[in-house]
């Protein structure tokens, strides 16, 4: 496996209005592996994954996505290497079909006709709700629907790096093991996938790679297995033990 | 919980023969009803060609376009213009030659207007995006410069814009008077109206406008240069207006450089009844505003001022965000 990371962040600083939100975030993304971004609520997580997609701008550091500086690149330009994100209100366009929703994420495809039709049995069969609500509107969806629909949307065509903010939240236990499989082939099949999550238990049995924030820095980083075995460092760090 | 397509939502589409039937006694005959609800919508028709494009600029892309009447104007003169110079054409009793002076007037105003949209959203409104209250100062600013250019090139007075010889007058339907151009303005309406629910419903460009309408963060972040299609949508709506702009000219058969600002205000009226940014609801919003002063138009013509802001506040006390939003604003 090449160990060099897929994206990294150097001192990334960034301010919202007025608002010093990220005091220097460092981080690496290791290539074909599941990182964990973990902290406490307001610890800069999503502005950390908003940065690194352009939706704000780091206003010092640098942001590197393999050999490309994305550090002032606009959102779509950054879509366009291949990083697809999925934000913590999961982006679903809730007036078009769950079809609509899909093939809009699909770049190469104009019509549903085009997309591709291995990679979309493979997403029926990881997330049945797609397939049976195809033609039905993503409104209409409950929340873990939705949230199968957003993942879905963001692996239609093969991306190099996902983004994905809370995956786990608010759904119930068992829509939640069934996002942890469906991750768990998509990391097995090579995808490099950056991942928020306040379900520490979604954590450890997920990641390979932790990263935790607070106060607008990351504050530890490591291996997985590492931290999940260390309750004292869990406990400074998150204020609990898994 | 059903989830099928058909939840949509049918109510809002029966204020249209409800105010039609609730219209139909007080009339007092058939016939004047008749006449009257052509008239109604056509003058909706022609309502909805202009507001179809300022409802998209509105939901797609926040901006509040109070300049959207200069267009109007432009596309009026325009096709005055070229109408003038086709006077063999207009003047003819048959229909075919008046089409064929009518269409390219149509055909040369949009493009005209398209291109001053153009440059209106490049100069006037890209370097007040996300500002409310500079877009509004600015964009009414941009439509005075607009009237004012309108006055040096047309001059200040009101001018003539006669109906193409076969297009005037009536056909009888059961002893109710149908004027000619009320048809074709229903005809070109539905024709507007049928090109834009294709494109929006059908292509993939329209899905990025209805997504980008909702969510043009997410659209970005899937990877698509949103700017390019605001510039787009505006220039689309630019020339649309235009378009209704001959279509409003024609209605009304003489031009001012103001008939923008008088149209604005009943095309705002629409696309808030309607909901930001959907063109179903602007055509829904723009048939009862034609209807409605139509109606009170005939019964109290004193309050035909007043009726289309009634119907405004009595649609937006039963739904606040208008009969279809689509934007969440």
């Amino acid at each position: 496996m090449n160990q060099e990371p897929l994206l990294t962040l150097e001192g990334v600083h960034t301010h919202i209005g007025a608002y010093h939100i990220l005091h220097g975030v460092d981080l690496a993304v290791p290539r074909g592996q599941l990182t964990m971004l973990l902290g406490r609520n307001g610890a800069g997580k999503t502005t950390t994954l908003r940065t690194i997609m352009g939706l704000w701008h780091a206003s010092q550091g640098r942001v590197r996505l393999g050999t490309h500086d994305i550090t002032a690149a606009r959102t779509p330009q950054i879509a366009e290497l291949g990083v697809a994100y999925v934000p913590e209100n999961m982006g679903i366009f809730a007036d078009l079909t769950v079809k609509e929703n899909m093939l809009l994420a699909a770049r190469s495809a104009r019509t549903a006709d085009q997309l591709d039709d291995v990679r979309l049995q493979w997403i029926f069969r990881l997330f049945p709700a797609v397939q049976k609500f195809w033609n039905h509107p993503a409104g209409k969806l409950s929340g873990g629907q939705k949230q199968m629909l957003a993942v879905s949307r963001a692996i239609v065509e093969p991306r190099e790096l996902l983004i994905i903010d809370e995956p786990s939240k608010g759904l119930a236990p068992a829509i939640i093991n069934n996002m942890i499989d469906a991750f768990a082939e998509l990391k097995g099949q090579g995808v490099t996938i950056l991942l928020v999550e306040q379900n520490i238990h979604f954590a450890e049995r997920l990641g390979d790679t932790v990263a935790v924030m607070d106060n607008g820095r990351v504050v530890h980083s490591g291996s997985m297995a590492a931290f999940s075995a260390d309750a004292q460092l869990q406990q400074s760090l998150l204020g609990l033990a898994l | 919980m059903s989830l099928l397509k058909s939840d949509f939502d049918w109510k809002p589409l029966a204020l249209v023969p409800v105010l039609a039937l609730v219209a139909l006694p007080l009339t007092g005959s058939l016939s004047t009803w008749l006449t009257l609800t052509v008239a109604g919508l056509a003058m909706g028709m022609i309502i909805f060609i202009i507001a179809s494009g300022l409802t998209l600029i509105f939901g797609l892309m926040d901006v509040l376009n109070f300049g959207h009447g200069v267009f109007i104007a432009l596309g009026a003169f325009v096709a005055s213009s070229v109408l003038g110079l086709m006077g063999d054409w207009t003047g003819s009793g048959e229909l075919w030659r008046n089409l064929l002076a009518v269409f390219p007037a149509m055909l040369v105003a949009m493009l005209v207007a398209g291109a001053l949209g153009l440059a209106f959203e490049r100069f006037i409104v890209r370097p007040v995006y996300g500002q409310h209250l500079k877009q509004i100062l600015i964009t009414m600013g941009g439509m005075i410069i607009g009237e004012e250019l309108i006055k040096v090139i047309w001059g200040p007075a009101q001018i003539p814009l006669p109906l193409p010889e076969a297009l005037r007058g009536s056909v009888f339907v059961a002893d109710a008077a149908i004027g000619k151009y009320r048809l074709l303005a229903v005809a070109v309406g539905l024709v507007v109206f049928g090109l834009l629910a294709w494109t929006l419903g059908r292509t993939k460009i329209g899905l990025l406008i209805r997504a980008g309408v909702q969510d043009r963060e997410m659209v970005e972040s899937l990877g698509y240069r949103i700017g390019r299609l605001f510039v787009g949508v505006f220039v689309v709506g630019s020339a649309l207006a235009g378009l209704g702009g001959v279509m409003w000219g024609l209605f009304q058969q003489n031009l001012v450089p103001q008939m923008g600002a008088q149209v604005n205000v009943l095309i705002f009226i629409v696309i808030i009844i309607g909901g930001l940014g959907s063109t179903g609801g602007a055509l829904l919003g723009a048939l009862l505003v034609g209807l409605m002063n139509n109606y009170v138009g005939f019964l109290v013509p004193t309050l035909t001022q007043f009726a289309s802001i009634f119907l405004m506040v009595a649609v937006l006390l039963w739904r606040p965000q208008g009969v279809y939003p689509v934007a969440n604003r």
